[in-house]
């Protein structure tokens, strides 16, 4: 028995460790853990949050950044920020979306409907290069499962049993709030910045946040962190925008195969009862 | 692949059917009257989980199918769609991708239980055989599947492995340039892999139907590994082994659905959320945890040519494993030195699978370069040599003397002394 368990330990670390070790090192820069509303098995969006969150992404992120995947209907989506479907409405109208061709065979704008997606700032990507002296803004659909951290070993294991997969978020939320004076030594060009978290430390954003650059209007301060922590969790929602869902349906998936397995347990028990 | 059966069906339809096709004869016999010893352990019910991960898998694939675009502009865009516009797409994409996690952590247990109890022994070659071309196809299926979502890993990964054959003698690069269909990876690579992918599961689906033919021909092995001698050593499948296997799979699905539901993306990369980019390399490219082993061999041998030899010889030895272990006992617990080197061997190949995970630099190249010498040792050397060398314990009678109570004598203190018992 001792032997088996000794499998079952190792086998679990091989299959598992693995993963986690594959991403690690290089920067070795610690990027602390924050406290997230979605975190865990009942883990859920903060309306409120989400609704900042998309505040700070349109007046800051969204002047350079897109975020082709997301539409304006998923705004009043349930599991989301929890908009209605006429503030949703009312948030697509503040766009211009190109459309066309009419029937002369032109292109015209008209302003954004539920169903369009969120529209990019620059026409394409040569666009945005040139706008930032050759470098790239990400699309920022599913930034927030396109970035993680490093946990190694033995954290790495244990992360499978408490479900940490907020990796993305916790990146972004330091990225955002990593911006420091270049240390001596370090030489920036004009277009460079220095992050304690962005891997090699050089990067093309300028700090996107500035205490009280974006108006909040329900007494949440107005902090650089805060903005992080809100546009963080928005993020988030963006990538995964059936989260709640999924751990909802997972707790019952997981209560249900709970009492299946007990019971096969004891059917398994009862018919081999009478081989003993 | 039927055991004994005496079934007849009662219904006058089946009765008409079982006339002209005795179907219902053929799946009694091999699913419910079939024999199996009555010591197997729950080492034993990996093949049932497999075969339920196999099916798991066809199924969310093919719903996938229905909602992905295999072209380099839309499929990272597809798989997206389905995360979000499809109905419980999500739900479907993760169980497609961690399944395929689960189904090689099944296998893995399934190869090794097959090591440890020496379940590749005469008269089981041809049935070890199948298992090995199995997990070949299984790889093929999963690197391929792995490229579909066309994300950062996906593009690279591909490029990596189909790179591997150009370093195939005179023939190489026109292999290469074959299985991209182009000068790199690109569309048609993808589109090529997509229909690989659709086809290699049922070409699974065919193997295991000969692996389990095969099973049931020379019958199950067992931990003891004494074969089957009286009807007094088995137990029939339904309802013994069904039940048992049901608990098994059941508990499986815990662990897959904890995955599925709660930490969907451990498993994969973050990079494979960035859309596929040839003009940029990622600072590493690794491939799914259930490659990193081969692929630490693979790089830990300094020439390309003799890294692919030995990446593919890593599998191919396991061929002929049947041949390379002189020993006749078949279970380690009869064998007390192959035992050890069993789990020296479940070691080497984590090491291996840890240092896959590492870049190729320093240390872990020369640590990648001894585990890897001492897989090919294990197989090559030491497990010939064993049989000659090793003496092992005694062998019990039957499966089932030390299990059941013989008529009139005394049984006292066996049951403690077998723990498969419990089983």
């Amino acid at each position: 028995m001792a032997m088996r368990k000794i499998i079952l330990v190792v086998f679990a670390a091989s299959a598992l460790g693995g993963v986690s070790l594959a991403m690690a090192e290089e920067h070795e820069t610690h990027i602390a853990r924050q406290p997230w509303s979605f975190a865990g098995p009942f883990g859920a969006f903060d309306r409120a949050q989400l609704q900042r969150g998309y505040r700070v992404y349109k007046e800051v992120c969204s002047t350079c950044h897109s975020m082709k995947l997301a539409a304006f209907r998923n705004l009043a989506q349930s599991g989301g920020p929890g908009f209605t479907e006429a503030q949703a409405r009312s948030i697509a109208a503040e766009f211009k979306i190109t459309d066309g061709p009419n029937d002369k065979g032109e292109m015209f704008e008209r302003s954004g409907r539920l169903s369009d997606y969120f529209p990019s700032p620059d026409a394409n990507e040569n666009a945005a290069r040139a706008r930032f002296n050759g470098a790239l803004p990400p699309d920022l659909s599913v930034i927030a499962k396109a970035r993680g951290i490093e946990a190694g070993l033995p954290r790495g294991l244990f992360d499978i049993v408490t479900q940490y997969q907020e990796g993305g978020p916790d990146y972004i939320f330091a990225l955002l709030t990593g911006y420091d004076p270049a240390p001596t030594g370090e030489n920036l060009t004009e277009t460079q910045y220095w992050n304690n978290v962005y891997p090699g430390h050089k990067i093309a954003m300028s700090p996107p946040l500035l205490d009280g650059r974006v108006d909040y209007t329900d007494g949440t301060p107005a902090t650089v962190e805060q903005y992080a922590r809100d546009v963080s969790a928005f993020l988030m929602w963006v990538a995964e925008p059936h989260l709640e869902a999924r751990k909802r349906i997972g707790f019952q998936a997981i209560i249900f195969l709970l009492v299946f397995a007990a019971l096969a347990y004891f059917t398994k028990k009862k018919v081999w009862a009478d081989l003993h | 692949m039927a055991g004994h059966s005496d079934f007849e069906p009662k219904n006058p339809v089946l009765k008409w059917i079982e006339r002209r096709l005795p179907i219902f004869n053929f799946m009694h016999g091999s699913f419910v009257s079939y024999p199996v010893p009555r010591n197997l352990n729950y080492w034993w019910t990996f093949g049932a989980i497999l075969s339920v991960m196999l099916v798991a898998q066809i199924i969310t694939g093919i719903v996938l199918v229905m909602h992905y675009t295999p072209t380099s502009a839309e499929a990272f865009n597809s798989v997206e769609h389905i995360m979000r516009d499809v109905n419980f797409g999500w739900l479907l994409r993760y169980l497609h991708a961690n399944g395929g996690s689960m189904f090689f952590l099944a296998v893995y247990i399934h190869i090794f239980r097959g090591l440890y109890y020496g379940s590749y022994k005469e008269p089981r070659e041809i049935l070890w055989i199948l298992g090995v071309i199995i997990f070949v196809l299984m790889m093929a299926t999963a690197f391929m599947g792995y490229v579909l979502p066309w994300g950062q890993m996906s593009f690279w990964a591909a490029t990596v492995i189909t790179n591997l054959f150009s370093a195939i003698p005179l023939v190489g690069k026109s292999v290469t340039l074959f299985l991209w269909g182009g000068y790199s990876v690109d569309q048609p690579t993808l589109q090529r892999f997509f229909a690989l992918h659709y086809l290699l599961p049922f070409m699974i689906v065919g193997v295991v139907i000969l692996h389990v033919w095969a099973l049931h021909h020379v019958g199950q092995g067992n931990p003891m590994g004494i074969e089957v001698k009286s009807d007094r050593d088995t137990i029939p499948f339904t309802p013994y082994a069904t039940v048992k296997d049901n608990f098994a799979l059941v508990c499986f699905m815990i662990l897959f659905a904890w995955f599925v539901f709660y930490i969907p993306n451990y498993m994969g990369h973050p990079d494979n959320y960035i859309p596929a980019n040839p003009l940029q390399t990622p600072p590493h490219i690794v491939p799914e945890w259930y490659f990193l082993p081969f692929y630490a061999i693979l790089r830990a041998i300094p020439n390309k040519l003799m890294g692919v030899l030995a990446l593919f010889g890593s599998i191919g030895v396991l061929a002929f494993l049947p041949w390379l272990d002189t020993s006749k006992v078949r279970s380690a617990r009869f064998r007390p030195l192959y035992k050890q080197f069993f789990w020296v061997l479940l070691v080497v190949c984590i090491g291996l699978g840890y240092l896959g995970s590492k870049p190729a630099e320093g240390a872990y190249v020369i640590v990648a370069r001894i585990l890897t010498a001492y897989y090919f040792f294990h197989f090559l050397v030491i497990l010939p040599a064993l049989g000659y060398f090793e003496t092992p314990r005694l062998l019990p009678t039957s499966i089932s003397e030390p299990m059941l109570p013989r008529k009139g004598s005394a049984s006292v203190g066996i049951g403690a002394r077998s723990p498969d018992r419990r089983g």
